[in-house]
């Protein structure tokens, strides 16, 4: 056996890495290219070369030639289809460079797994097809790639065989692109004609391109310098995961993501502003004198600190911000739009948190990079947000420290990754603002009333007979002696939200608007009866999740929508099906039925009356009505 | 994100912080993790980072291996040596019903064998304890649909891949957030590739099974494949008779599906040399990815690793 190569192994021990990824418009070649590459760099087992020579005959998109995008392409769905659905990895290295690289997918609606890609990419190749020029997809992907913050870009202007190998066609994409991303201000920028198909230019200068002196892709490939310019970043480590085998061992467990740390170190503890030192730097293979950038460890520290996971060990002099009010950029990646003002989960670092976003500045043209208004942001939209968080967050801004100031947004009920952040800076200082302690508290308020407190949410369709039954209720609990209130649509639409119309977004304002009114009147110790259609469940989330355990009684008033419409008290289902009322729930608007609601009425089926004295005896049963001989127990 | 802050470490330190930083995620998001450990060199791999990731306390997690009852000999003997030198929990499962009705890979095919044994099994085992999130030592680079998958990899009530639907995954900002009954599967060696897993091997001198190098062992060729006969029940031709010859595997499963190849390399740097001039994938010795075109992305759909 040849014994070379054990030298080159160690070799590739000191060879750099290289992520980088491929991107621009819908068939522009970006697969082809990887494949090209692994083909090229003579990276492809003959197994693998054999089952490509097979697929290409079944799938292929390249005549009688080997299609290299199918060996990328590993998904059924994109085999069949000829396109890039979802981002692909692949290695590969030359003498010089390891490379990792991330073929993502041109189609507007694949958008979320370019940015998954672009995510942890140091590089991007942006792909034109040198017949068709600039696409939006071309200006959205260089626009994305730039957010998350790629500092270098190499343009490739691929299938230069198809416009034979026209310099001039070369030079006015080259002199288009040059003028797009000038705003975007990107550090290192090249441009190469290529041919993905024929190897043009790929791993040597092509001779059908006489007139281009640059270098040969890979060449620049494996040359770039993409290390960060040499400025001493601050001390950070998120804390993961808190290490305690026995009494005598605390330790926490992290990846620094910034700067480096010493025993010794003085260290800040972001959330508490504690400050305490280093003690040792723990690893399996013995204690460090120093961990940098990168590193997985477990720090032990001086003193008894309160720590936990999402926490973000910091260097004491330059501390990360803490705010509960931030402006952010943010990738929007869901079919459903963005909407102020519901509730939302974010995930920055090691820390998850519940926000709502309080207001979108603007949202940004990818075609131009202009800023427009904007009442939600929809799938593939970039926008400029505030976001307030339901406790404060340690962040750096995206631009100082992108590990610390980056973070992904989560929808509540689906649990799906729906959009990706990047903080700006904080809005103001949060520990300016206290909470007011009161001695005069809920409780004490509600024990004066002798009652507990609670939110009765009717929800259902229009007509079903909410405010009927809930007015009902009210007599009935008013006749006990109880403290109530109502509100509903016509105390509330009238006043309150009269600035507010019926599209999705002004419906998830009015129901927080509510929920909050609501919670005021739970504070100052009423039974509050609320009648609202309401009908997206995590807007009703939201309200569950003002309150307290035992407060939120959701009561679902199950009529049929045939029932409902016969009824029609109003007319507004005569006006809606004759198109004069948009967005009418039932209608033309879904209704999300609660799955468990605390109380069920079948609407259809029963009286108002009989309905109303489920709801009561609910309350009586589950003593919400004799609460002075057991005024310490709030749970139900 | 563009990482460069750690141009400083080399490209195997790199892989290993990442892969620690995985680890530790699960540890401390979800409420029930487990380790699926196949005794190969991955999940040999897999191991020694969870032991560097919570020391100096024990991974909290234990570890699941799903047995066939077809596996190599010497690999259940190492699973058992491992599991008690580094004190782990180890659960057993095995598919009772497909070994009740005696499903095995010569009769049934390796189609239905795997479904049964092994992907049933899987399946069975994950629920039966109701594991939320499940470590797997897949790495992108052994075949073109893994190069696809995530590294938190999510899974429906009934363990099925959404290939067309997967969460965004972004920066190192896993999302671990599952409803009752759904799990992740978490591949924390993603971005490795079978040279690093050796010379990782190599650097950390990290136990392996023995099957990896090379050694005078009996075999039969079967669709121009060498076979171990790794014990009696295996089925031999009339009149044939096993040949004594110089062989290793480059990785291990059930050893009637798993072929061996020509090789005399008795060392890690002896294997890792090898690596170097290989002319074939790794995978070429599992017989089962082979059954039909796409068959790879077919068996994780329905719940295989
Ligand atoms: N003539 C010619 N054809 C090319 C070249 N590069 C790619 N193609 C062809 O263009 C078609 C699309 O190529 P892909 O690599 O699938 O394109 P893609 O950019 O990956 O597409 P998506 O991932 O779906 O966005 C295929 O038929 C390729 O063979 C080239 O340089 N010259
Ligand atoms: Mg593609």
């Amino acid at each position: 056996m040849n014994v070379a190569p054990l030298t080159e192994l160690f070799a590739t021990e000191s060879k750099s890495l290289l992520r980088f990824l491929t991107c621009g418009s819908v068939d522009d070649g970006k697969s082809t290219l990887i494949g090209r590459l692994l083909y090229d760099t003579k990276l492809l087992f003959d197994d693998q070369i054999a089952t490509l020579t097979k697929d290409s005959r079944k799938h292929g998109t390249a005549g009688d030639e080997l299609d290299f995008a199918l060996l990328v392409d590993g998904l059924a769905a994109e085999r069949e289809q000829g396109i890039t659905i979802d981002v692909a990895y692949r290695f590969f290295n030359t003498e010089r460079r390891k490379f990792i690289v991330a073929d993502t997918p041109g189609h507007e609606q694949y958008t979320r797994n370019m940015a998954t890609g672009a995510s942890n990419s140091d590089l991007a190749v942006i792909l034109v097809d040198a017949r068709q020029g600039l696409l939006t997809q071309t200006c959205r992907h260089s626009f994305i790639v730039s957010l998350l913050g790629i500092r270098h870009v190499v343009l490739a202007v691929n299938k230069i065989d198809l416009v034979e190998f026209s310099q001039s066609r070369f030079e006015d994409i080259v002199a288009d692109y040059t003028k797009l991303i000038a705003p975007l201000g990107f550090e290192t920028f090249q441009a190469v004609p290529l041919s993905a198909r024929y190897g043009d230019n790929i791993m040597a200068r092509s001779a059908r391109t006489p007139w281009y002196q640059g270098p040969a892709l890979v060449e620049y490939l494996e040359n770039v310098d993409v290390a960060e310019k040499a400025v001493a970043r601050p001390f950070r480590m998120p804390v993961q995961w808190v290490n305690r085998p026995n009494l005598d061992f605390r330790g926490f467990a992290g990846t620094i993501v910034s700067g480096s740390v010493r025993p010794g170190d003085s260290v800040v503890v972001a959330g508490s502003g504690r400050t305490t030192h280093v003690k040792s730097i723990v690893t399996r293979d013995g204690d460090l004198a120093e961990a940098v950038a990168g590193q997985a460890v477990t720090v032990t520290l001086e003193d008894e600190v309160d720590v936990s996971r999402g926490d973000i060990l910091a260097d004491a002099v330059h501390r990360p911000e803490r705010a509960d009010q931030f402006a952010a950029q943010i990738i929007w990646m869901h079919d459903e739009p963005l909407l102020p003002g519901r509730p939302y989960l974010i995930k920055m670092g090691t820390r998850t948190v519940g926000a709502t976003f309080t207001e979108i500045k603007h949202k940004v043209d990818v075609n131009t990079f202009q800023k427009l208004a904007a009442k939600t942001l929809t799938l593939n939209e970039v926008g400029v947000v505030n976001v307030a968080s339901r406790d404060a967050v340690s962040f750096d801004a995206f631009a100082d420290v992108p590990e610390t100031g980056a973070f992904i947004v989560i929808d509540r009920l689906s649990n799906q990754t729906v959009g990706a952040g990047m903080v700006q800076f904080a809005l103001r200082r949060a520990t300016n603002v206290h909470w007011q302690a009161l001695d005069v508290s809920k409780e004490a308020r509600a024990a004066l009333k002798h009652q507990r407190p609670a939110v009765l949410w009717f929800t259902g369709l229009s007509g079903s007979g909410k405010s009927t039954i809930a007015s009902l209720v009210e007599k009935k609990l008013y006749a006990a002696g109880r403290h109530t209130y109502m509100l509903d649509g016509d105390n509330v639409r009238h006043g309150l939200n009269k600035d507010l119309g019926f599209t999705d977004a002004d419906r998830v304002e009015n129901i927080r608007r509510v929920a909050e009114v609501a919670r005021l009147f739970v504070d100052a110790g009423l039974v509050v009866l609320v009648s609202f259609i309401s009908p997206f469940k995590a807007d009703r989330q939201m309200a569950r999740e003002l309150l307290s355990a035992g407060e939120f009684i959701e009561v679902f008033v199950d009529t049929p929508i045939e029932i409902a419409e016969k009824r029609d008290p109003k007319g507004l289902y005569k006006k809606a099906r004759q198109g004069l009322l948009a967005n009418f729930t039932g209608i033309d608007s879904p209704y999300e039925a609660p799955e468990n609601p605390e109380i069920l009425l079948s609407g259809g089926e029963k009286s108002a009356e009989e309905l109303a004295e489920q709801v009561f005896n609910y309350l009586s049963e589950r003593n919400y009505l004799h609460s002075d001989e057991d005024a310490g127990d709030w749970t139900i | 994100m563009p990482n460069v802050s750690s141009n400083r470490l080399t490209h195997l330190q790199r892989l290993e912080s990442e892969s620690i930083f995985i680890l530790r995620e699960v540890a401390a998001e979800f409420r029930n993790p487990i380790m699926l450990y196949s005794i190969g060199k991955d999940s040999a791999v897999m191991l020694h980072l969870a032991m560097k990731a919570f020391y100096p306390s024990k991974p909290p997690f234990p570890l699941l291996h799903v047995d066939t009852t077809w596996k190599f000999r010497e690999m259940i003997a190492f699973r058992d040596e491992m599991a008690k030198t580094l004190g782990f929990d180890l659960l057993v499962h095995t598919n009772q019903e497909g070994l009740a009705q005696g499903i095995n890979p010569f009769h049934h095919g390796s189609s239905l064998y795997t479904n049964v044994m092994k992907t049933d099994a899987l399946k069975e085992a994950l629920t039966r304890h109701g594991f939320d999130a499940a470590f797997g030592g897949a790495r992108r680079d052994e075949e073109k649909s893994r190069a696809k998958e995530r590294v938190f990899s999510f899974r429906t009530a009934n363990h099925g891949w959404d290939p067309k639907n997967q969460r965004p995954e972004l920066w190192n900002l896993y999302n671990a957030r599952v409803k009752p009954g759904e799990s992740i599967r978490v591949f924390p060696l993603s971005n490795w590739t079978e040279l690093d897993i050796w010379q990782y091997i190599l650097a950390e001198r990290i136990p392996i099974v023995p099957l990896y190098f090379a050694a005078e062992r009996p075999i039969v060729w079967r669709d121009g494949q060498m076979i171990m006969v790794d014990d009696t029940r295996m089925p031999l031709l009339p009149g044939e008779a096993p040949e004594q010859r110089m062989i290793r595997f480059r990785t291990l499963g059930c050893y009637p599906l798993t072929a061996a190849i020509d090789s005399t390399a008795a060392t890690l740097e002896d294997i890792v040399q090898e690596m170097l001039v290989a002319r074939t994938s790794e995978r070429s010795g599992r017989l089962i990815d082979h059954d039909d075109a796409a068959s790879m992305e077919k068996k994780k759909r329905e719940g295989y690793f």
